[in-house]
């Protein structure tokens, strides 16, 4: 009986080492991608047709999903923070909750979420189809750079984007809001706009900008890591884009503790 | 078409290996290779699957790392070689892969022009759309130019693959399984195609295959590999005549009497 548990712990404490190389071996593959991203993409020849294409595909894929979310999540805010203000009769400052909740924090998070599930799993399967049927190693015996076109064009696109994005949601978002607010209390465009940019700061838009470009990145970095080093044929294709979204979300989630941290600091 | 025998050139071999090795985990799959390919040959490397013959044209075009051995090609040795100058010897060298490997998202148009926009700087439009006219009409599909790899049939896009290759005008070529998943017609087509970009493009090549038809149809000299090293080299018939166990079967289930 001592021989067998023995075994078993020794099995699990040789498991649990394997885990832990396997850990810090990623870690530093991750590392070396990066790296090399930071090599490569701001050196020419430049691929601008393919980063454009990637732009307006990143824009395309998520435009209508982000549309209608923003617009139910401003709705659905304002409403929800209705009865809290109501109980001290401050309904009037709506749209400053409203505007500052979305822009310092749900425009960013929200779309970057989204991103993560659209965009982030499409990179994620497309490059890890092209690397299980040779298409990235066609591409570098032919004496091309796949990592250039490939990788540094969608991490670009990611990161441009996903601001321009962001912004987008935040300004549906408070749409959301104006129709909810002007239904219930009957407020003016004019003055909802005015409450809602009063209390926004250089430093909100400055850290929201911020966010949105470490989202835009990772989701861009992690959907390619994953797919261009994509093994084992059609199910290593799933668990590339299973494995960007999962890692860009919960990637996501710990930078925007981190710069709601580093940003408190400026306030 | 029948093969015309090519005079290649045995003084000036365009890739040498000596001491070939390449493991994985603990399979040793390539156990000490030598190999000579000399210019202007066609070079049929046989063998049964997972013997390591893929794994040596991927470790000769530099997308594997060879455990141990000596690689010289075109001049160049593989181990002391540089990223920029392995780029360019690339260029040199053309790959035609299993599953022909196009980019799917893209034309058979913009197939062919990717590597040679990326390859010959300053090259206008209407060299591009000259090289690419040549390439398609080398390989017989020019009528195919605006369409989706998804729409091409596997013979076709095998000759794309090809296609593709050529445009760079490559001095080697690789071919993977060329008729791996074919009909015996289009097979044909094939090898006949291999033999006319060895005339054509005057290219030494490697083909790696396990369809007998094929290796007689294009090999000017085969290398037979069986348990990680080559066993049998020669022409065709002087590695089928023979008693051995390992080599007999091989050509029996082929049907070519």
């Amino acid at each position: 009986m001592d021989t067998a548990e023995s075994a078993t712990t020794v099995k699990k404490n040789s498991k649990f080492k394997q885990s832990l190389i396997n850990f810090f071996t990623d870690l530093y593959k991750i590392n070396q991608f990066i790296l090399r991203f930071f090599r490569e993409a701001f050196v020419p020849p430049f691929e601008l047709k393919e980063i454009v294409r990637q732009c307006f595909e990143v824009g395309v894929r998520s435009f209508t999903l982000i549309s209608v979310t923003g617009f139910i999540v401003g709705v659905i805010f304002t409403k929800q923070s209705r009865p809290s203000l109501s109980e001290f009769g401050a309904q009037s400052w709506l749209p400053s909750l409203v505007s500052i909740a979305i822009m310092r924090a749900l425009a960013p998070l929200v779309t970057a979420l989204i991103a993560s599930g659209k965009v982030g799993s499409s990179i994620g399967a497309e490059l890890g189809s092209m690397r299980v049927t040779e298409q990235i190693d066609a591409m570098e015996v032919s004496g091309t750079k796949p990592f250039k076109f490939l990788v540094c064009t969608r991490v670009l696109a990611t990161t441009l984007t996903i601001p321009i994005l962001s912004t987008y949601t935040g300004l549906i978002a408070i749409l959301g809001g104006y129709l909810n607010v002007s239904q219930n209390e009957g407020t003016s465009w004019s003055a909802f706009i005015q409450q809602v940019f009063e209390p926004l700061t250089f430093v909100d838009f400055v850290a929201s900008l911020i966010k949105s470009i470490v989202f835009g990145f990772t989701i861009g970095i992690v959907g390619c890591y994953q797919g261009y080093n994509s093994t084992k044929g059609t199910e290593g294709v799933g668990k590339a884009a299973n494995g960007a979204v999962v890692t860009a979300m919960f990637l996501v989630f710990i930078e925007e503790i981190i710069i709601v941290q580093i940003t408190s600091w400026f306030r | 078409m029948k093969k015309t025998q090519t005079q290649a050139d045995h003084s000036n071999p365009v890739i040498s290996i000596r001491g070939l090795k390449k493991s994985f985990q603990d399979y040793a799959v390539l156990r000490g290779i030598d190999l000579d390919l000399y210019q202007g040959e066609n070079l049929v490397v046989l063998g049964r699957s997972g013997t390591g013959k893929s794994v040596l044209i991927k470790i000769i075009s530099g997308l594997l790392k060879p455990d141990a051995g000596e690689i010289t090609v075109l001049g160049h040795n593989m181990e002391q070689i540089t990223e920029k100058e392995l780029q360019d010897l690339r260029v040199r060298i053309g790959f035609s892969f299993q599953n022909s490997a196009l980019y799917d998202s893209m034309t058979v148009r913009k197939n062919l022009e990717f590597p040679l926009v990326r390859n010959r700087k300053g090259i206008t439009r209407a060299e591009i759309n000259t090289a690419v006219e040549t390439v398609l009409d080398a390989v017989g599909l020019s009528q195919t130019i605006n369409q989706m790899p998804s729409e091409l049939s596997g013979g076709q896009r095998k000759r794309i693959g090809i296609a593709r290759t050529l445009i760079l005008n490559p001095e080697v070529m690789l071919y993977d399984e060329p008729t791996a998943g074919l009909d015996p017609i289009t097979c044909i087509e094939i090898n006949d195609l291999i033999n006319e970009v060895q005339q054509r493009y005057n290219t030494s090549s490697i083909i790696i295959t396990h369809d007998l038809t094929c290796a007689k149809q294009t090999g000017d000299r085969i290398a037979m590999l069986l348990d990680g090293q080559f066993q049998r080299t020669g022409t065709f018939d002087e590695v089928f005549d023979t008693d051995d166990s390992r080599v007999k079967p091989f050509f029996d289930y082929n049907f070519i009497h």
